[in-house]
């Protein structure tokens, strides 16, 4: 597929040859992403990072994946600066910071703004997280590292733990991980559970997912651990988030029941679900999986914007 | 001699084969309430169908000639409904509502934090992701509609 001035909104929208184009582009663009080589297909080109909600890794590696490629970055450091403060539609920030740039990056608090933002932008449009809704570069690394760490994603047991119901990047990455016929478990309390649109569109792929909210249980013939954080301001009620927060915590006792080659994942930041002991054991992937961000990303970069590497 | 549960009207609509339980929202989209009713409107609920389906629900509605939207609503509740207009007591058109593959503009998203909930210049989109019992899908944020009925615009 030619990628080139098309939209990213969600991994729904990728069939599984074109995410494999995609990561087979982020291989190539390792030596360049950590700085071995350097090469700039997208010299003269502008990079519009509308963040609406705070972001750490997903701001900053679009950022540094848009430098590495050559490409210059504009972006918004406060929104309460902006007009958007004073009530302008997204669809009217859209149109406007569309004439600034060649790509736009959009993080917003509500879901379908990234199709909605596709939709009143000429540009391309990249989906960097709406809401609860879809975030497809999150998965893309995701998948990206499981197929750099084991070989393939085929037939791997990947367990998914924690804040299920809230966490964006798990509703994609199940969806993705069923296409790719891996076999999954959801390991969460009941009112964290995965929701049922997501498990419905699994099982369209043909994957019956375990549940259970016990860790121990399902760890020892675990191939990929995928720790999320149990997010406070996903909560609408305090008292739910205090019941369950602190529930799941990994630490090398628990790892002594795994599998030697599991691998740990975590889409970052985390507060307290994997101890820092097992930062040190070889099971740690988790800051491998934030450095993946940026070749994964300037793949995308590149295939919208027609870079040549 | 065939009984008549409700009498034949001499100009407007009729609306057959609703399925059973559904003329109170189909009487919704007609937009009925007290103060708007400005000609009979008969409902018969729970009535013998010759068709497959057993029972359905009937509503006559005197002169008036219900407009594409409206018709494309009632697909939305009652897929196998027959719209059926008379004028001077016969039959001048008699057809069968068409859900559409893609909706627009009929119902709103039941995500109160889907994107086209938040006064931004769209209309609702929807893909019918099943045909019996109608499943909307919002184009925007891939939630599936519940409710249908009681997210009617």
């Amino acid at each position: 597929m030619d990628f080139y001035d098309k939209d990213i909104v969600s991994i729904r929208d990728f069939t599984r040859d074109e995410i494999e184009q995609i990561l087979d582009l982020s291989e190539v663009m390792i030596p360049y992403a950590n700085g071995d080589k350097v090469k700039r297909p997208l010299d003269g080109r502008i990079l519009g990072n509308l963040f609406f909600e705070p972001s750490t890794r997903t701001k900053l590696s679009f950022e540094s994946a848009a430098l590495r490629l050559g490409a210059e970055v504009i972006d918004v450091s406060q929104m309460s600066m902006t007009s958007i403060s004073k009530g302008e539609t997204l669809a009217d920030t859209i149109r406007m910071v569309d004439t600034y740039c060649d790509v736009i990056v959009l993080r917003h608090p509500h879901e379908g703004a990234a199709r909605l933002a596709a939709k009143f932008s000429i540009n391309p449009v990249i989906n960097a997280g709406d809401g609860a809704g879809s975030h497809p570069t999150q998965t893309l690394l995701d998948l990206f590292t499981m197929r750099r760490e084991k070989g393939s994603i085929d037939g791997l047991n990947i367990v998914l733990v924690g804040d299920l119901k809230y966490g964006r990047t798990v509703h994609s990455l199940a969806d993705a991980l069923a296409m790719f016929g891996a076999r999954l478990t959801f390991v969460a309390p009941e009112s964290l559970q995965m929701p049922e649109d997501t498990v419905r569109h699994i099982g369209e792929r043909g994957c019956s997912p375990r549940k259970t909210d016990c860790l121990e249980e399902v760890i020892d013939d675990a191939d990929v651990l995928y720790v999320t954080r149990i997010q406070k301001e996903r909560f609408p009620d305090p008292d739910e988030y205090q019941k369950v927060a602190g529930m799941y915590r990994v630490d090398n006792a628990m790892l002594r029941e795994a599998k030697s080659d599991l691998i740990v994942m975590h889409p970052l930041p985390r507060i307290d679900e994997i101890a820092p002991e097992v930062d040190r054991t070889p099971h740690a992937k988790y800051f491998d999986q934030a450095f993946n961000g940026i070749p994964v990303r300037m793949a995308l970069l590149c295939a919208v914007l027609g870079g040549k590497m | 001699m065939k009984e008549f549960k409700i009498a034949p009207i001499r100009n407007g609509t009729v609306i057959d084969h609703i399925a059973a339980g559904q003329a109170l929202n189909v009487l919704k989209i007609l937009g009925v309430n007290e103060s708007n009713i400005g000609s009979t409107i008969s409902v018969a609920i729970r009535v013998q169908s010759k068709k497959e389906m057993g029972w359905k629900d009937v509503i006559k509605v005197e002169d008036r000639e219900l407009d594409p939207a409206t018709v494309d609503k009632i697909a939305l509740i009652a897929p196998d409904a027959t719209i059926v207009i008379i004028r001077d007591y016969y039959i001048a058109e008699k057809f069968n509502v068409a859900l559409a593959d893609h909706i627009t503009g009929l119902a709103r998203c039941s995500n109160p934090d889907c994107i086209t909930n938040k006064g931004e210049p769209v209309e609702p989109e929807f893909d019918v992701v099943n045909r019996r019992p109608p499943t909307l899908k919002c184009s925007y944020c891939d939630r599936i509609l519940t409710r249908i009925s009681d997210n009617l615009l």
